[in-house]
């Protein structure tokens, strides 16, 4: 059992998505979490990866970003043309 | 079941307003683009790559959207239909101007060696998504960083981690197969992560 051999960094890495979606079966969530577990390049990989998801997502779409308002003559453009 | 909708008709942008868009009522028109306007061009503006173009693809919208009022569901919220009909309509735009060719995204994913481990082991961050928000420089690094990603991988990385679609129906908008969407969303976020990663690195 402990002489099992790991799981290569690019196993790990090429299936983070679905890790982190929690698509992976049980025996292979196990083996990713072994790797983990002595792999702290691929943990890092893994966070950072995680963060770039909420970094992207907090500085484009975050309640924190305010909505512009509506330029006038974009809004007159539109109407002109739909009415 | 609809029959247990509470006051349907006070809803704002409810069933009166889209009965009087179906009517042609000019002033129930006005009143959704000027109401709708500001999200939308918001969300035209992050697939666009100029100023000029989100407008345009929020006119384009604007234009189907009337042209198509008669085939909207009165049980879906109207922003959430308008908010689908601008993203089409960027996509739309986004294929007409593709640039080719198509910067190669393989230079930003992480290399192995043959052994399989990483040919250069990454490290932490000592910024978060937390942190980088409190830091207006950062802020519009990381829209930087997401610009710079080529198209392919750039629109799906927004459908689906900004816009929050469902993976079948990215496929569908952009007419590939739910799988291709799960590998270009995951070499998106690689791509990203290695832009983001010199200037995230704690270097102390
Ligand atoms: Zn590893």
């Amino acid at each position: 059992m402990a002489d099992r051999p790991y799981l290569p960094c690019t196993e790990i890495i090429g299936f983070l998505a679905d890790y982190l979606d929690g698509e992976l079966s049980p025996e292979r969530k196990l083996e990713f979490e072994r790797h983990l577990a002595v792999c702290p390049s691929c943990v890092a990989y893994l966070e950072t990866y995680r963060e770039t998801i909420r970094m992207a997502r907090a500085t484009t779409n975050g309640p924190r970003i305010p909505i512009d308002d509506a330029p006038e003559d974009l809004i007159r453009a539109i109407l002109s043309v739909v009415k | 079941m609809f029959m247990n909708t509470p006051s349907r008709q006070e809803r704002p942008g409810g069933d009166n307003l889209v009965a009087r868009l179906r009517s042609g009522d000019g002033s129930a028109f006005e009143m959704l683009v000027r109401t709708q306007t500001p999200a939308l061009l918001r969300v035209a503006r992050r697939f666009m790559h100029s100023e000029e173009d989100a407008r345009d693809a929020l006119q384009d919208a604007f234009i189907s959207a009337f042209r198509s009022i008669g085939a909207f569901e009165e049980s879906a919220q109207i922003s959430t239909w308008l908010h689908r009909i601008v993203i089409n309509a960027c996509l739309m735009r986004l294929r007409t101007q593709r640039r080719h060719p198509e910067e190669d995204i393989e230079k930003y994913l992480p290399k192995f060696l043959e052994d399989g481990h990483q040919a250069e082991p990454s490290a932490p961050w000592c910024e978060t998504a937390e942190t980088v928000l409190q830091r207006t420089e950062l802020c519009g690094l990381v829209r930087r960083c997401i610009e710079q990603l080529p198209d392919t991988y750039r629109v799906v990385l927004l459908l689906r981690d900004i816009e929050e679609l469902p993976t079948e129906d990215v496929a569908q908008m952009l007419g590939v197969t739910p799988n291709a969407v799960k590998i270009r969303l995951h070499r998106g976020r690689q791509a990203l992560r290695a832009l983001l990663d010199p200037h995230m690195r704690d270097i102390a």
